[in-house]
Protein backbone atom coordinates (compact mmCIF):
# COMPACT_ATOMS: atom_id res chain seq x y z
CA UNK A 1 0.00 0.00 0.00
CA UNK A 2 2.97 2.28 -0.64
CA UNK A 3 1.45 4.19 -3.54
CA UNK A 4 -2.21 5.22 -3.53
CA UNK A 5 -4.11 6.04 -6.69
CA UNK A 6 -6.39 8.97 -5.94
CA UNK A 7 -7.55 12.10 -7.77
CA UNK A 8 -6.82 15.77 -8.20
CA UNK A 9 -9.54 18.40 -7.87
CA UNK A 10 -9.97 18.40 -11.65
CA UNK A 11 -10.60 14.66 -11.66
CA UNK A 12 -7.23 13.53 -13.05
CA UNK A 13 -5.76 10.41 -11.47
CA UNK A 14 -2.68 10.97 -9.32
CA UNK A 15 -0.46 8.60 -7.36
CA UNK A 16 0.48 9.69 -3.84
CA UNK A 17 2.25 8.08 -0.92
CA UNK A 18 0.47 7.63 2.39
CA UNK A 19 2.61 10.42 3.80
CA UNK A 20 1.59 12.68 0.90
CA UNK A 21 -2.08 11.97 1.63
CA UNK A 22 -1.61 12.62 5.35
CA UNK A 23 0.15 15.91 4.60
CA UNK A 24 -2.58 17.01 2.17
CA UNK A 25 -5.31 16.21 4.68
CA UNK A 26 -3.55 18.24 7.34
CA UNK A 27 -2.97 21.14 4.95
CA UNK A 28 -6.61 21.07 3.76
CA UNK A 29 -8.12 21.25 7.22
CA UNK A 30 -5.66 23.93 8.32
CA UNK A 31 -6.51 26.02 5.27
CA UNK A 32 -10.23 25.87 6.12
CA UNK A 33 -9.58 26.59 9.79
CA UNK A 34 -7.51 29.63 8.88
CA UNK A 35 -10.01 31.05 6.40
CA UNK A 36 -13.14 30.35 8.46
CA UNK A 37 -11.62 30.93 11.88
CA UNK A 38 -12.97 27.55 12.91
CA UNK A 39 -11.33 24.51 14.53
CA UNK A 40 -9.27 22.19 12.34
CA UNK A 41 -10.16 18.50 12.32
CA UNK A 42 -8.80 16.53 15.26
CA UNK A 43 -5.90 14.12 14.88
CA UNK A 44 -8.26 11.14 15.00
CA UNK A 45 -10.49 12.65 12.33
CA UNK A 46 -7.50 13.31 10.09
CA UNK A 47 -6.34 9.71 10.52
CA UNK A 48 -9.86 8.50 9.68
CA UNK A 49 -9.57 10.41 6.41
CA UNK A 50 -6.11 8.96 5.74
CA UNK A 51 -7.55 5.46 6.12
CA UNK A 52 -10.51 6.40 3.90
CA UNK A 53 -8.27 7.52 1.06
CA UNK A 54 -5.89 4.57 1.45
CA UNK A 55 -8.64 1.95 1.19
CA UNK A 56 -8.40 0.01 -2.08
CA UNK A 57 -12.19 -0.03 -2.48
CA UNK A 58 -13.55 1.79 -5.48
CA UNK A 59 -16.84 2.56 -3.71
CA UNK A 60 -17.07 3.30 0.02
CA UNK A 61 -20.00 4.00 2.33
CA UNK A 62 -21.07 4.87 5.84
CA UNK A 63 -21.60 2.58 8.80
CA UNK A 64 -24.94 0.79 8.98
CA UNK A 65 -27.36 3.05 10.82
CA UNK A 66 -25.54 6.21 9.69
CA UNK A 67 -27.51 6.60 6.44
CA UNK A 68 -28.66 10.15 5.71
CA UNK A 69 -31.50 11.80 3.82
CA UNK A 70 -30.96 12.99 0.25
CA UNK A 71 -32.32 16.18 -1.28
CA UNK A 72 -31.62 17.29 -4.82
CA UNK A 73 -31.25 20.40 -6.90
CA UNK A 74 -31.89 20.85 -10.58
CA UNK A 75 -34.83 18.49 -10.61
CA UNK A 76 -34.42 15.79 -13.24
CA UNK A 77 -32.17 17.85 -15.51
CA UNK A 78 -29.62 15.08 -15.15
CA UNK A 79 -31.95 12.80 -17.13
CA UNK A 80 -33.43 14.95 -19.88
CA UNK A 81 -30.95 17.82 -19.83
CA UNK A 82 -27.96 18.59 -21.99
CA UNK A 83 -24.27 18.94 -21.13
CA UNK A 84 -24.79 22.27 -19.34
CA UNK A 85 -26.74 20.39 -16.63
CA UNK A 86 -24.58 17.27 -16.90
CA UNK A 87 -27.68 15.86 -18.55
CA UNK A 88 -27.64 12.60 -20.46
CA UNK A 89 -30.36 13.61 -22.91
CA UNK A 90 -32.78 10.78 -22.20
CA UNK A 91 -36.14 11.55 -23.84
CA UNK A 92 -38.28 11.54 -20.71
CA UNK A 93 -40.57 14.26 -19.40
CA UNK A 94 -40.00 15.92 -16.03
CA UNK A 95 -42.83 13.98 -14.43
CA UNK A 96 -41.61 10.70 -15.82
CA UNK A 97 -38.12 11.53 -14.61
CA UNK A 98 -39.36 12.31 -11.11
CA UNK A 99 -41.17 8.98 -10.98
CA UNK A 100 -37.93 7.26 -12.07
CA UNK A 101 -36.02 9.08 -9.32
CA UNK A 102 -38.61 7.98 -6.73
CA UNK A 103 -39.17 4.38 -7.76
CA UNK A 104 -35.92 3.35 -9.47
CA UNK A 105 -33.23 5.60 -7.97
CA UNK A 106 -34.92 5.55 -4.52
CA UNK A 107 -34.48 9.24 -3.71
CA UNK A 108 -35.78 10.37 -0.32
CA UNK A 109 -37.15 13.65 -1.69
CA UNK A 110 -37.47 15.17 -5.14
CA UNK A 111 -38.34 18.45 -6.73
CA UNK A 112 -40.15 19.92 -9.69
CA UNK A 113 -38.08 22.55 -11.44
CA UNK A 114 -38.09 24.36 -14.77
CA UNK A 115 -35.18 23.66 -17.17
CA UNK A 116 -34.23 27.35 -16.92
CA UNK A 117 -34.18 26.86 -13.13
CA UNK A 118 -34.38 30.50 -12.01
CA UNK A 119 -37.32 32.25 -10.33
CA UNK A 120 -37.38 35.16 -12.80
CA UNK A 121 -38.26 33.11 -15.91
CA UNK A 122 -40.66 30.96 -13.87
CA UNK A 123 -42.84 33.89 -12.77
CA UNK A 124 -44.63 34.43 -16.14
CA UNK A 125 -45.23 30.70 -16.62
CA UNK A 126 -46.00 29.83 -13.01
CA UNK A 127 -49.44 28.42 -13.95
CA UNK A 128 -47.72 25.80 -16.11
CA UNK A 129 -45.36 24.99 -13.28
CA UNK A 130 -48.26 24.70 -10.84
CA UNK A 131 -49.90 22.16 -13.13
CA UNK A 132 -46.69 20.15 -13.35
CA UNK A 133 -46.51 20.20 -9.55
CA UNK A 134 -50.17 19.21 -9.16
CA UNK A 135 -49.83 16.34 -11.58
CA UNK A 136 -46.62 15.12 -9.94
CA UNK A 137 -48.15 15.21 -6.46
CA UNK A 138 -51.01 12.95 -7.50
CA UNK A 139 -48.81 9.95 -8.11
CA UNK A 140 -45.75 10.39 -5.93
CA UNK A 141 -45.14 9.56 -2.29
CA UNK A 142 -41.82 11.20 -1.38
CA UNK A 143 -41.74 14.87 -0.25
CA UNK A 144 -41.84 17.20 -3.25
CA UNK A 145 -40.07 20.56 -3.43
CA UNK A 146 -40.30 23.20 -6.12
CA UNK A 147 -36.76 24.31 -6.88
CA UNK A 148 -35.17 27.29 -8.61
CA UNK A 149 -32.29 29.73 -8.22
CA UNK A 150 -32.66 33.33 -6.97
CA UNK A 151 -30.11 34.30 -9.68
CA UNK A 152 -29.96 38.03 -9.05
CA UNK A 153 -27.73 38.52 -12.10
CA UNK A 154 -30.75 37.94 -14.36
CA UNK A 155 -32.23 41.22 -13.12
CA UNK A 156 -29.31 43.27 -14.46
CA UNK A 157 -28.93 44.59 -18.02
CA UNK A 158 -28.97 43.20 -20.66
CA UNK A 159 -31.14 40.41 -19.19
CA UNK A 160 -33.11 42.59 -16.77
CA UNK A 161 -34.18 46.18 -16.13
CA UNK A 162 -31.55 47.28 -13.60
CA UNK A 163 -28.07 48.71 -14.25
CA UNK A 164 -25.39 46.01 -14.21
CA UNK A 165 -23.03 46.16 -11.19
CA UNK A 166 -20.38 44.41 -13.27
CA UNK A 167 -20.37 47.46 -15.55
CA UNK A 168 -20.69 50.06 -12.79
CA UNK A 169 -18.01 48.77 -10.42
CA UNK A 170 -15.08 48.87 -12.90
CA UNK A 171 -16.16 52.44 -13.72
CA UNK A 172 -15.83 53.39 -10.06
CA UNK A 173 -19.59 53.99 -9.70
CA UNK A 174 -19.82 52.11 -6.42
CA UNK A 175 -22.85 53.95 -5.02
CA UNK A 176 -24.79 53.38 -8.25
CA UNK A 177 -23.84 49.69 -8.22
CA UNK A 178 -25.11 49.36 -4.67
CA UNK A 179 -28.43 51.06 -5.47
CA UNK A 180 -28.88 48.84 -8.53
CA UNK A 181 -28.33 45.69 -6.46
CA UNK A 182 -30.69 46.84 -3.71
CA UNK A 183 -33.46 47.57 -6.22
CA UNK A 184 -32.90 44.29 -8.05
CA UNK A 185 -32.91 42.38 -4.76
CA UNK A 186 -36.38 43.70 -3.93
CA UNK A 187 -37.81 42.45 -7.22
CA UNK A 188 -35.92 39.15 -6.96
CA UNK A 189 -37.32 38.60 -3.48
CA UNK A 190 -40.82 39.39 -4.70
CA UNK A 191 -40.54 36.82 -7.51
CA UNK A 192 -39.35 34.13 -5.08
CA UNK A 193 -42.24 34.76 -2.70
CA UNK A 194 -44.77 34.85 -5.55
CA UNK A 195 -43.67 31.49 -6.97
CA UNK A 196 -43.42 29.89 -3.52
CA UNK A 197 -46.98 30.94 -2.60
CA UNK A 198 -48.28 29.58 -5.90
CA UNK A 199 -46.62 26.23 -5.16
CA UNK A 200 -48.08 26.18 -1.66
CA UNK A 201 -51.56 26.72 -3.14
CA UNK A 202 -51.36 23.54 -5.22
CA UNK A 203 -49.95 21.28 -2.50
CA UNK A 204 -46.15 21.35 -2.74
CA UNK A 205 -44.28 20.18 0.35
CA UNK A 206 -41.41 22.61 0.07
CA UNK A 207 -39.50 25.29 -1.79
CA UNK A 208 -35.80 25.03 -2.58
CA UNK A 209 -33.85 28.27 -2.96
CA UNK A 210 -30.89 26.77 -4.75
CA UNK A 211 -27.45 28.26 -5.57
CA UNK A 212 -28.20 31.15 -3.23
CA UNK A 213 -25.86 34.18 -3.24
CA UNK A 214 -24.37 33.31 -6.63
CA UNK A 215 -24.36 37.06 -7.34
CA UNK A 216 -23.16 37.95 -3.87
CA UNK A 217 -24.43 39.48 -0.66
CA UNK A 218 -27.43 41.37 -2.11
CA UNK A 219 -28.76 38.09 -3.49
CA UNK A 220 -28.30 36.46 -0.09
CA UNK A 221 -30.30 39.29 1.47
CA UNK A 222 -33.06 38.91 -1.15
CA UNK A 223 -33.28 35.21 -0.32
CA UNK A 224 -33.33 35.70 3.44
CA UNK A 225 -36.17 38.22 3.09
CA UNK A 226 -38.05 35.79 0.83
CA UNK A 227 -37.54 32.99 3.38
CA UNK A 228 -39.02 35.22 6.09
CA UNK A 229 -42.13 35.94 4.04
CA UNK A 230 -42.65 32.38 2.84
CA UNK A 231 -42.19 31.01 6.35
CA UNK A 232 -44.65 33.55 7.72
CA UNK A 233 -47.40 33.06 5.15
CA UNK A 234 -47.25 29.39 4.08
CA UNK A 235 -46.58 25.99 5.58
CA UNK A 236 -43.90 25.19 3.01
CA UNK A 237 -40.71 23.53 4.13
CA UNK A 238 -37.90 25.85 3.03
CA UNK A 239 -34.45 24.69 1.92
CA UNK A 240 -31.68 27.20 1.25
CA UNK A 241 -28.73 25.80 -0.68
CA UNK A 242 -25.71 28.01 -1.18
CA UNK A 243 -23.68 28.75 -4.33
CA UNK A 244 -20.28 28.90 -2.67
CA UNK A 245 -18.48 28.69 0.66
CA UNK A 246 -17.99 32.46 0.90
CA UNK A 247 -20.59 35.21 0.36
CA UNK A 248 -19.10 37.60 -2.17
CA UNK A 249 -19.28 41.28 -1.26
CA UNK A 250 -20.56 42.61 -4.57
CA UNK A 251 -22.45 45.21 -2.52
CA UNK A 252 -20.34 45.08 0.61
CA UNK A 253 -22.65 46.80 3.07
CA UNK A 254 -25.95 44.91 3.18
CA UNK A 255 -26.88 43.40 6.53
CA UNK A 256 -29.49 40.99 7.83
CA UNK A 257 -30.57 41.29 11.46
CA UNK A 258 -27.47 43.36 12.18
CA UNK A 259 -24.99 40.98 10.52
CA UNK A 260 -23.05 42.07 7.46
CA UNK A 261 -23.52 39.42 4.78
CA UNK A 262 -20.33 39.86 2.78
CA UNK A 263 -17.64 37.41 3.78
CA UNK A 264 -19.76 34.93 5.72
CA UNK A 265 -18.72 31.25 5.77
CA UNK A 266 -21.11 28.28 6.14
CA UNK A 267 -21.17 28.19 9.96
CA UNK A 268 -22.20 31.87 9.91
CA UNK A 269 -24.57 31.56 6.94
CA UNK A 270 -26.61 28.83 8.61
CA UNK A 271 -27.39 30.97 11.65
CA UNK A 272 -29.01 33.64 9.49
CA UNK A 273 -30.85 31.13 7.31
CA UNK A 274 -32.23 29.51 10.45
CA UNK A 275 -33.16 32.89 11.92
CA UNK A 276 -35.09 33.74 8.74
CA UNK A 277 -37.22 30.61 9.21
CA UNK A 278 -35.75 27.97 6.87
CA UNK A 279 -36.02 24.25 7.60
CA UNK A 280 -32.94 22.86 5.80
CA UNK A 281 -29.57 24.45 4.96
CA UNK A 282 -27.23 23.33 2.19
CA UNK A 283 -23.64 24.52 2.61
CA UNK A 284 -21.46 24.55 -0.51
CA UNK A 285 -17.66 24.36 -0.25
CA UNK A 286 -15.77 24.86 -3.47
CA UNK A 287 -13.24 22.42 -4.91
CA UNK A 288 -9.72 23.62 -5.76
CA UNK A 289 -8.85 21.91 -9.05
CA UNK A 290 -5.11 22.24 -8.42
CA UNK A 291 -5.12 20.38 -5.11
CA UNK A 292 -5.69 16.70 -4.43
CA UNK A 293 -8.98 15.11 -3.42
CA UNK A 294 -7.67 14.32 0.09
CA UNK A 295 -6.88 18.04 0.48
CA UNK A 296 -10.27 19.10 -0.90
CA UNK A 297 -12.34 16.63 1.12
CA UNK A 298 -10.48 17.49 4.32
CA UNK A 299 -11.02 21.20 3.71
CA UNK A 300 -14.71 20.83 2.80
CA UNK A 301 -15.49 18.61 5.78
CA UNK A 302 -13.82 21.08 8.15
CA UNK A 303 -16.19 23.84 7.01
CA UNK A 304 -19.23 21.56 7.09
CA UNK A 305 -18.44 20.14 10.53
CA UNK A 306 -18.38 23.68 11.95
CA UNK A 307 -21.64 24.41 10.12
CA UNK A 308 -23.35 21.29 11.52
CA UNK A 309 -22.23 22.22 15.03
CA UNK A 310 -23.62 25.76 14.66
CA UNK A 311 -26.92 24.63 13.13
CA UNK A 312 -30.24 24.08 14.87
CA UNK A 313 -31.84 22.87 11.63
CA UNK A 314 -30.94 19.93 9.37
CA UNK A 315 -27.80 20.45 7.27
CA UNK A 316 -27.72 18.85 3.80
CA UNK A 317 -24.22 19.43 2.43
CA UNK A 318 -23.77 19.95 -1.29
CA UNK A 319 -21.72 17.03 -2.60
CA UNK A 320 -21.76 17.37 -6.37
CA UNK A 321 -19.51 18.33 -9.22
CA UNK A 322 -17.05 20.95 -7.97
CA UNK A 323 -18.37 21.20 -4.42
CA UNK A 324 -18.06 19.29 -1.16
CA UNK A 325 -14.67 17.82 -2.10
CA UNK A 326 -15.93 16.25 -5.34
CA UNK A 327 -13.68 16.87 -8.36
CA UNK A 328 -14.65 19.61 -10.80
CA UNK A 329 -15.21 17.51 -13.89
CA UNK A 330 -18.19 16.35 -15.91
CA UNK A 331 -17.85 12.67 -15.04
CA UNK A 332 -17.00 12.82 -11.35
CA UNK A 333 -15.12 9.64 -10.28
CA UNK A 334 -17.38 7.51 -8.10
CA UNK A 335 -14.41 6.72 -5.86
CA UNK A 336 -14.19 10.38 -4.84
CA UNK A 337 -17.94 11.07 -4.76
CA UNK A 338 -18.44 8.24 -2.28
CA UNK A 339 -15.39 9.23 -0.20
CA UNK A 340 -16.54 12.84 0.03
CA UNK A 341 -20.06 11.69 0.94
CA UNK A 342 -18.88 9.27 3.63
CA UNK A 343 -16.60 11.91 5.15
CA UNK A 344 -19.45 14.45 5.24
CA UNK A 345 -21.56 11.97 7.20
CA UNK A 346 -18.99 10.43 9.55
CA UNK A 347 -16.99 13.59 10.33
CA UNK A 348 -19.12 16.47 9.05
CA UNK A 349 -22.13 15.04 10.95
CA UNK A 350 -24.54 16.21 8.27
CA UNK A 351 -28.23 15.35 8.39
CA UNK A 352 -28.36 14.83 4.66
CA UNK A 353 -26.63 15.36 1.34
CA UNK B 1 -31.55 6.49 2.96
CA UNK B 2 -33.36 4.63 0.20
CA UNK B 3 -36.61 6.58 -0.19
CA UNK B 4 -39.71 4.38 -0.30
CA UNK B 5 -37.46 1.32 -0.61
CA UNK B 6 -36.78 1.86 3.09
CA UNK B 7 -38.00 4.69 5.35
CA UNK B 8 -36.06 7.53 3.73
CA UNK B 9 -39.16 9.51 2.75
CA UNK B 10 -40.54 9.25 6.29
CA UNK B 11 -37.35 10.50 7.96
CA UNK B 12 -37.13 13.25 5.33
CA UNK B 13 -40.66 14.39 6.19
CA UNK B 14 -39.71 14.88 9.84
CA UNK B 15 -36.71 16.97 8.81
CA UNK B 16 -38.81 18.98 6.37
CA UNK B 17 -41.92 19.44 8.49
CA UNK B 18 -40.52 19.69 12.02
CA UNK B 19 -36.91 20.83 11.38
CA UNK B 20 -35.68 17.72 13.20
CA UNK B 21 -31.97 16.93 13.03
CA UNK B 22 -31.21 13.42 11.74
CA UNK B 23 -30.97 11.48 15.04
CA UNK B 24 -34.22 13.01 16.30
CA UNK B 25 -36.00 12.41 13.00
CA UNK B 26 -34.92 8.76 12.89
CA UNK B 27 -35.91 8.21 16.52
CA UNK B 28 -39.33 9.75 15.92
CA UNK B 29 -40.07 7.61 12.86
CA UNK B 30 -38.71 4.46 14.50
CA UNK B 31 -40.97 5.07 17.49
CA UNK B 32 -44.05 5.56 15.29
CA UNK B 33 -43.21 2.42 13.30
CA UNK B 34 -42.20 0.44 16.41
CA UNK B 35 -38.83 -0.59 14.94
CA UNK B 36 -35.20 0.31 15.67
CA UNK B 37 -33.46 3.20 13.93
CA UNK B 38 -31.19 0.72 12.12
CA UNK B 39 -34.28 -1.06 10.80
CA UNK B 40 -35.31 2.15 9.03
CA UNK B 41 -32.63 1.53 6.39
CA UNK B 42 -33.20 -2.23 6.19
CA UNK B 43 -34.74 -2.98 2.79
CA UNK B 44 -36.23 -6.32 3.82
CA UNK B 45 -37.79 -5.17 7.08
CA UNK B 46 -39.14 -1.97 5.59
CA UNK B 47 -40.52 -3.68 2.47
CA UNK B 48 -42.71 -5.92 4.61
CA UNK B 49 -43.62 -3.19 7.09
CA UNK B 50 -44.55 -0.67 4.40
CA UNK B 51 -46.86 -3.20 2.78
CA UNK B 52 -48.41 -4.06 6.14
CA UNK B 53 -48.96 -0.36 6.94
CA UNK B 54 -50.06 0.28 3.35
CA UNK B 55 -47.96 3.45 3.00
CA UNK B 56 -46.52 2.74 -0.44
CA UNK B 57 -43.96 0.19 -1.51
CA UNK B 58 -41.16 0.30 -4.04
CA UNK B 59 -42.48 -2.44 -6.29
CA UNK B 60 -45.71 -2.19 -8.20
CA UNK B 61 -48.35 -4.01 -6.17
CA UNK B 62 -51.93 -3.91 -7.45
CA UNK B 63 -54.25 -2.42 -4.85
CA UNK B 64 -51.48 -1.03 -2.64
CA UNK B 65 -51.76 2.63 -1.64
CA UNK B 66 -50.04 4.90 -4.13
CA UNK B 67 -49.54 8.64 -4.51
CA UNK B 68 -51.97 10.73 -2.48
CA UNK B 69 -53.52 7.67 -0.82
CA UNK B 70 -50.13 6.62 0.53
CA UNK B 71 -49.35 10.18 1.66
CA UNK B 72 -52.66 10.44 3.51
CA UNK B 73 -51.79 7.27 5.43
CA UNK B 74 -48.24 8.56 6.10
CA UNK B 75 -49.64 11.85 7.46
CA UNK B 76 -51.78 9.90 9.91
CA UNK B 77 -48.98 7.51 10.83
CA UNK B 78 -46.46 10.28 11.56
CA UNK B 79 -49.03 12.76 12.92
CA UNK B 80 -48.04 15.45 10.45
CA UNK B 81 -49.79 17.63 7.89
CA UNK B 82 -49.06 16.87 4.23
CA UNK B 83 -50.01 19.82 2.05
CA UNK B 84 -51.17 17.87 -1.00
CA UNK B 85 -53.40 15.71 1.19
CA UNK B 86 -54.87 18.81 2.82
CA UNK B 87 -55.55 20.33 -0.61
CA UNK B 88 -57.39 17.16 -1.63
CA UNK B 89 -59.47 17.24 1.56
CA UNK B 90 -60.41 20.85 0.87
CA UNK B 91 -61.51 19.90 -2.66
CA UNK B 92 -63.64 17.14 -1.19
CA UNK B 93 -64.93 19.53 1.48
CA UNK B 94 -63.74 17.16 4.18
CA UNK B 95 -61.87 19.88 6.07
CA UNK B 96 -58.14 19.61 6.74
Amino acid sequence: MGIIRTRMGDGRAVELTVDDIRADIQAGTEEAADRGRIPALTGNEQEWLVELFCRPDRVVGVEQGHEVVLTDDGSVNALYGAQSSSGVGVPVSREMGIRVYERAFCMDTMEVGHPDYSFKPVRPIVALEQQAMESTLLGTIIPMYYGAMPNLALYARPDGPFPNPADLLPAGRIADARIAQEEAAEVCSRDMVYVARKMWEVGADGINFDTTASAGDAEFLATLRAVEQVAGTTGLSIEVGMAAEFVLGMHGEVEYQGTRLAGLYPHEQVRLVEMAGAHVFGPAVNTNTRRSSPWNVSRAVTFVKACSQAAGIPVHANVGIGVGGVPMCETAPVSMVTRASAAMVEIGRVDGL
Amino acid sequence: MGGIRTAGDLVARMQLHRKMRLPEAKAYVADRLKVSTVDLSDEVIMRELREELDIGVITSVPGAAKGLAAKARIARLLDIRVNSVDVLKEKMELGS
